[in-house]
């Protein structure tokens, strides 16, 4: 037999009644980030089962709602993208788009899909919803490839230095529907229709998105989008990396700033309702 | 030595109610939220009550120690185990736990169908708290003692239950914790097996490591455990050496008695059609007695109403083993009775009827036993409603004060012991 692997320091547990305040403890966040690459690696590796099919779908699925997009909203209904092919101009909003959409259903459903563990076992249950969507990532990675495909196509050269402005977009996007499914993920314990509700409003918030027409289609109304953060990375990811026109800097930070509080609000609401996941789900 | 677990006045409370609905629906809320002001107006208050899971639990545990939780379903024991492995969190009171625990409520938590056996070892250990670099170094163990090894590779879905019972205990087995806490796990998978894992838990105690066990099986308790809490209805009502724990348990279940009668018909188990008046187990000599010699027959007597004129009632007797297990159902239908019954498929008038059951000896392992009653209608066929349903109405025991070979007829497995033939012949001699 090996010898015992028992921590040194000793580790004292309280276990005491639910408070109501905010205490988020990284240490211990932290000593489960390997439970959070398991279950993210679950994820990708069921996804991804049959690698070919795998790999296939993530491109295909922006792949198929960009030609449809271009054949409906660009040819028949006429919307103007500008100097932009529109195929490229959709894509690249869809691109955004969907990490964001797949992301934001798939993490509200996360605690329901895994009640058995949050009933036998304890860890932090931010984890569950929060790897829940590192699989789209990854899909957001296979698809922005097909993006690189059309630019050569139409011969539109991407706006090189406007690269980094992925960086930052990601970042935004990340923490817009990190706020909003851990607020869903954890009133979904409790009510269980909404997750039925979900993905109807999903599907409507991608018209209140710049992604398949520029918000200057709004004239001197389209502050009203920039209320959701995802019209600004669109536009501006959309400025940056395809160069034509400028980055609205002062709507790019709002989007950053609203992301922010999105997020710490459904935090909030999250760490509130988590002590009694398992009493409820 | 150290005291490594602390509670004290621990309590749990849950809404009645709350556990009930399987879940809830925004929809119903809004609803319930509109009603609200109206039935405010009419007096009607919430009907919510609190149900106290756990009461004022206090206890401690030292390092090294081997504590057995034992109780009946619904005593409270895996509320406890879920606050102490912070799962849930308690209503009043708290607990001091100095080390790293890992809870065992249930073997294959989160094993993924999909997914190989070999992904799910990996999955499976890193949520019971494993580290990869942990798996990694015990993954050859881990293999080797679940038995599957050929099909590590195959998704678990295709496992037999068996092999998927062996690979998940397989990966609990390995948990280093310095804190175990283990749940009614071993109640699955085979006999050799489940003797593997006691073993192998066995192993884990002498490592001085501090384990908490629940379970049905008076026997491993009393194999694993230095020491027993005895819980009743959410309230610790024991705690000490586990044979003496054991024995009030029992003798908790023994006020059941070998006898038990309702006089007044409207508190009697059943519904309108039909109720059970009395249950009564005695021996062949008559007299009424939970003690049963193992050997010799017994009789179960049923006394039931019948309100129906003409109704056609089937009344069964079943037998149910400490562990739960229902050993045999005995009814009046022609085809497992050794005489035929004059009242079998006969429309019975209004009034009291008497059945006597006879068990034969030699039968029945030694060990406890519950006695359930269930009344059914024959008119809707043998999977029918039935008209009384009550477990657990009487308990005896069976016991072996003569045999000789007592020692080596308990260490045979099975669930039934009838003396069966043998003849065995030499053959040829070589």
């Amino acid at each position: 037999m090996k010898p015992l692997t028992i921590n040194k320091k000793i580790i004292e547990i309280k276990i005491k009644p639910a408070k109501r305040f905010l205490n988020i403890d990284l240490k211990e966040l932290w000593r489960f980030r390997e439970l959070f690459y398991f279950l993210a690696w679950r994820d990708i590796k069921i996804r991804y089962k049959q690698t070919i099919i795998g790999i296939a779908w993530a491109v295909l699925q922006p792949f198929l709602t960009m030609v449809i997009f271009s054949i409906f909203f660009g040819r028949v209904v006429g919307i103007s993208s500008g100097e932009i092919p529109y195929p490229i101009f959709v894509y690249s909003g869809l691109l955004f788009w969907n990490y964001f959409a797949n992301s934001l259903s798939m993490a509200s459903n996360s605690l329901i899909a895994d009640q058995n563990i949050i009933q036998k076992v304890y860890f932090p249950k931010i984890i569950i919803p929060l790897a829940s969507t590192l699989v789209f990532l990854l899909d957001f990675f296979f698809a922005f490839i097909i993006l690189f495909g059309l630019m050569i196509y139409y011969h539109f050269p991407p706006n090189l230095a406007g690269i980094l402005i992925i960086v930052p977009s990601l970042v935004i996007t990340f923490f817009s529907f990190s706020g909003l499914s851990l607020f869903f993920s954890a009133v979904n314990v409790k009510y269980r229709d909404v997750r039925y509700a979900l993905p109807f409003f999903i599907q409507l918030l991608i018209f209140l998105t710049p992604v398949i027409y520029p918000a200057s289609i709004l004239g001197k109304h389209q502050w009203l989008l920039y209320l959701n953060p995802m019209s600004g990375v669109i536009e501006t990811v959309r400025a940056g990396l395809l160069g034509v026109g400028t980055i609205n800097w002062l709507v790019f930070g709002f989007s950053g700033l609203l992301s922010i509080l999105l997020f710490i609000l459904g935090l909030l609401y999250f760490k509130r309702s988590e002590r009694f996941f398992a009493d409820v789900i | 030595m150290k005291k490594i677990i602390e509670v004290n006045n621990l309590s749990k409370s849950y809404k009645i109610g709350e556990k009930k609905e399987s879940y809830y629906s925004l929809r119903d809320e809004m609803v319930k939220l509109a009603k609200k002001p109206i039935q405010w107006m009419q007096g009607e208050r919430s009907s919510k009550k609190d149900f106290w899971a756990l009461k004022d639990i206090s206890f401690s545990v030292k390092e090294g120690e081997v504590l057995g939780i034992i109780g009946r379903n619904g005593a409270g024991k895996t509320t406890l185990l879920k606050v102490l492995s912070r799962i849930t969190p308690p209503t009043k009171g708290g607990a001091i736990i100095r080390g790293r625990v890992n809870s065992l409520l249930e073997v294959g938590t989160g094993f993924h169908p999909e997914l190989k056996g070999r992904e799910n070892i990996y999955l499976n250990g890193a949520i019971l708290g494993m580290t990869k670099k942990e798996i990694d170094s015990k993954f050859d163990e881990i293999v080797e003692f679940s038995e599957i090894e050929e099909f590590l590779d195959t998704p678990v879905k295709r496992y037999s239950s068996g092999m998927y019972v062996r690979l998940a205990f397989a990966v609990a087995a390995h948990l280093e914790p310095e804190i175990l806490f283990v749940d009614e796990v071993l109640a699955v998978g085979d006999y050799k097996f489940q003797k593997k894992c006691l073993q192998k838990m066995n192993e884990v105690s002498q490592k001085g490591r501090t384990i908490f066990f629940v379970s049905h099986n008076m026997a491993s308790v009393a194999r694993l455990c230095d020491r027993a809490i005895l819980l009743e209805e959410g309230k610790l009502i024991m705690e000490g050496p586990t044979s003496a724990v054991i024995e009030k348990y029992i003798g908790l279940r023994e006020e059941m008695g070998a006898r038990v009668n309702w006089e007044n018909p409207a508190e009697a188990p059943g519904d309108a059609s039909a109720k059970l008046k009395s249950v009564r187990i005695f021996s062949k000599n008559k007299e009424s007695s939970s003690k049963l010699e193992i050997s010799e027959d017994f009789y179960i007597e049923l006394t039931y109403w019948n309100f129906v004129k003409g109704a056609k009632l089937l009344p069964c007797i079943r037998l149910v083993s400490n562990e739960g297990i229902i050993i045999l159902t005995a009814t009046n239908l022609p085809s497992v009775c050794s005489e035929p019954d004059s009242w079998y498929d006969r429309p019975a008038p209004k009034g009291l009827f008497r059945c006597l059951c006879k068990i034969p000896g030699n039968l029945l392992r030694e060990g406890y036993y519950f006695v359930n009653i269930v009344v059914k209608d024959l008119a809707g066929g043998i999977d029918s409603y039935a008209h009384v349903y009550e477990d657990q109405v009487i308990s005896f025991e069976i016991v072996d004060r003569k045999s000789i070979y007592k020692e080596r007829n308990n260490a045979l497995i099975g669930a039934v012991q009838p003396r069966v033939g043998w003849k065995t012949e030499c053959q040829k001699e070589i």
